[in-house]
């Protein structure tokens, strides 16, 4: 993968690995990653968030957690207009993650699939095992999926594809 | 002949917003649309809103023209005018127009000016083949009549129209070949770019279209390299099979209206075209005449909605009025669009609103 954000639409691994939390917290339960690089006058995120952890003086400041006072709910998934939210639960063990995401295409996975897992650039990076599928009203068409990947997939897997 | 405190051509976002202000301030509206139902563009924007709570944001522009219509259809200070065309201005205020093909004529104590913008053609070999669209046809088919307008798409435009068709594109089952941009950045916001990305969908920066190819209807597009002048690299013509070709190069602000109602008009090209002169509260230099939305300045539609309530509120004061909680709400709105504005993001408007700022009298 060449050039930058700008260009290609998809954050490096040095962008992504800048808002992951201390290794204490990472190790301690799921947590928030707001892959929002770009300032815009938005958050939802914050405004969303039931434990009131994520700061933004100004509309048009990239949103700042208090990684502390987040509960890795994944609230600021469903409700982030960018699709830039989310959650990452690296205490599953056997050499796995949980990477839940906002989702919004048809068909819905269902719990148990095993499907492809895509990169930032939709290109196939490994198997994902659905764990969790939420689709409520309140969410409003935009569901929230968690998948089990290799943990090596940490920065690649974003998406998936049902067949 | 019929009169009204406020008249109102344009029923989207900045229309609907302004009709209601004005009426929520007491006074006589008359809002007109040349569509069946008023709400502009938003009736197919299917994705959630970016901004704060105020102006509803994480919320869908089909569920916001919602609320707005309903608002609009029990307030009894509203006229809506549908079908509706209006087709002069006259200097004392009279609007003539046809309302489903009769032809009528109105006085207004202000009129708001909300037409909106028309998309920006781009110039390329058999740009008049069937299956080459614009952006805004391809979100009608798909999003108002449920039709898919192709199957392997190229969209060509990495703005943020560009980018959020491309993605309801896949939504609506179709492939997206490629989105162009012959600027060497993605123009529109990068988590939009990023969706589309997950999904793979490539993007060419510094890349334009050249041709259209088919005979009957399209069948492919010829690519090619762009310089930093804008200039097409001989030589790295390149072509893609895909069966429609989305154009998503812009916005222009549809002014006619303006022109005739005597205001100063400008080019400003960060603002998108043509536009008018205006102080704050965006009254332009036509006595009584306002302006509000994508007319004013090509922008987001929140900021739209914003520049209505600003527009509507204030046609209300200088028809009498002038209560000193309007008065304060009135600061509210225009805070609320300094501070949307007053990013990054919102660089290229500022600079331009500067140019374009009616200097107060004394």
């Amino acid at each position: 993968m060449t050039g930058t954000l700008e260009s290609t639409g998809i954050a490096s691994r040095e962008m992504f690995e800048k808002l992951l939390p201390s290794p204490e917290r990472r190790a301690r339960g799921p947590y928030i990653v707001m892959e929002c690089y770009e300032e815009i006058p938005c958050n939802p995120c914050s405004t969303s968030c039931p434990f009131h952890a994520v700061h933004m003086d100004n509309i048009n400041d990239l949103p700042q957690c208090d990684i502390d006072k987040c509960t890795g709910c994944g609230s600021c998934v469903g409700r982030c207009p960018g699709l830039a939210c989310f959650v990452i639960d690296e205490t599953v063990g056997d050499g796995k993650v949980k990477i839940t995401f906002p989702y919004e295409m048809v068909p819905l996975p269902a719990v148990g699939d095993q499907v492809d897992a895509l990169g930032r650039d939709g290109e196939v990076v490994g198997k994902a095992e659905i764990v969790r599928v939420l689709s409520t009203e309140k969410l409003d068409h935009t569901s929230i999926i968690t998948m089990l990947v290799d943990k090596e997939l940490l920065y690649d897997a974003r998406n998936i594809r049902c067949e | 002949m019929k009169f009204s405190d406020v008249v109102i051509i344009g029923g989207g976002p900045a229309g609907m917003s302004a009709a209601l202000a004005a009426a929520e301030a007491g006074v006589r509206v008359t809002m007109m649309d040349r569509f069946s139902e008023p709400g502009g563009q938003l009736v197919k924007q299917t994705h959630r809103f970016f901004g704060s709570e105020h102006e509803r944001a994480g919320t869908r522009g089909i569920e916001i023209v919602e609320i707005l219509r309903k608002q609009i259809e029990e307030n009894p200070l509203i006229e809506v005018k549908k079908n509706t065309d209006v087709l002069g201005i006259y200097s004392d205020r009279v609007i003539t127009f046809e309302e489903d093909h009769v032809y009528g004529r109105m006085t207004a104590g202000k009129i708001i000016i909300a037409t909106g913008a028309s998309e920006k053609m781009l110039q390329f070999e058999n740009n008049d083949l069937p299956g080459v669209y614009g952006a805004g046809a391809v979100q009608t088919l798909m999003n108002v009549y449920g039709i898919q307008p192709g199957q392997r798409v190229l969209m060509i435009g990495a703005g943020n129209i560009g980018l959020i068709v491309s993605y309801q594109l896949l939504q609506a089952g179709a492939q997206v070949a490629a989105i162009v941009e012959a600027a060497p950045r993605i123009g529109g916001y990068k988590v939009h770019a990023s969706k589309v990305r997950r999904f793979g969908v490539p993007i060419y920066t510094k890349t334009t279209i050249k041709a259209a190819l088919g005979d009957h209807r399209v069948t492919g597009a010829v690519l090619a390299d762009m310089d930093d002048k804008f200039q097409i690299i001989p030589g790295t013509e390149r072509e893609i099979e895909v069966d429609t070709i989305c154009i998503a190069v812009g916005l222009a602000p549809l002014s006619e209206l303006l022109v005739h109602s005597g205001a100063e008009m400008h080019y400003v090209p960060q603002l998108g075209g043509f536009v008018p002169v205006r102080d704050e509260y965006l009254e332009t230099t036509a006595p009584g005449v306002y302006v509000a939305g994508d007319v004013s300045c090509i922008e987001e539609a929140t900021a739209a909605m914003l520049e209505g309530s600003i527009a509507g509120v204030s046609a209300a004061i200088a028809s009498g009025m002038n209560r000193p909680e309007l008065i304060a709400k009135r600061e509210e709105f225009v805070e609320q669009l300094a501070i949307l504005r007053s990013g990054a993001a919102g660089k290229k408007i500022r600079d331009g609103l500067k140019l374009i700022a009616r200097r107060e009298q004394n």
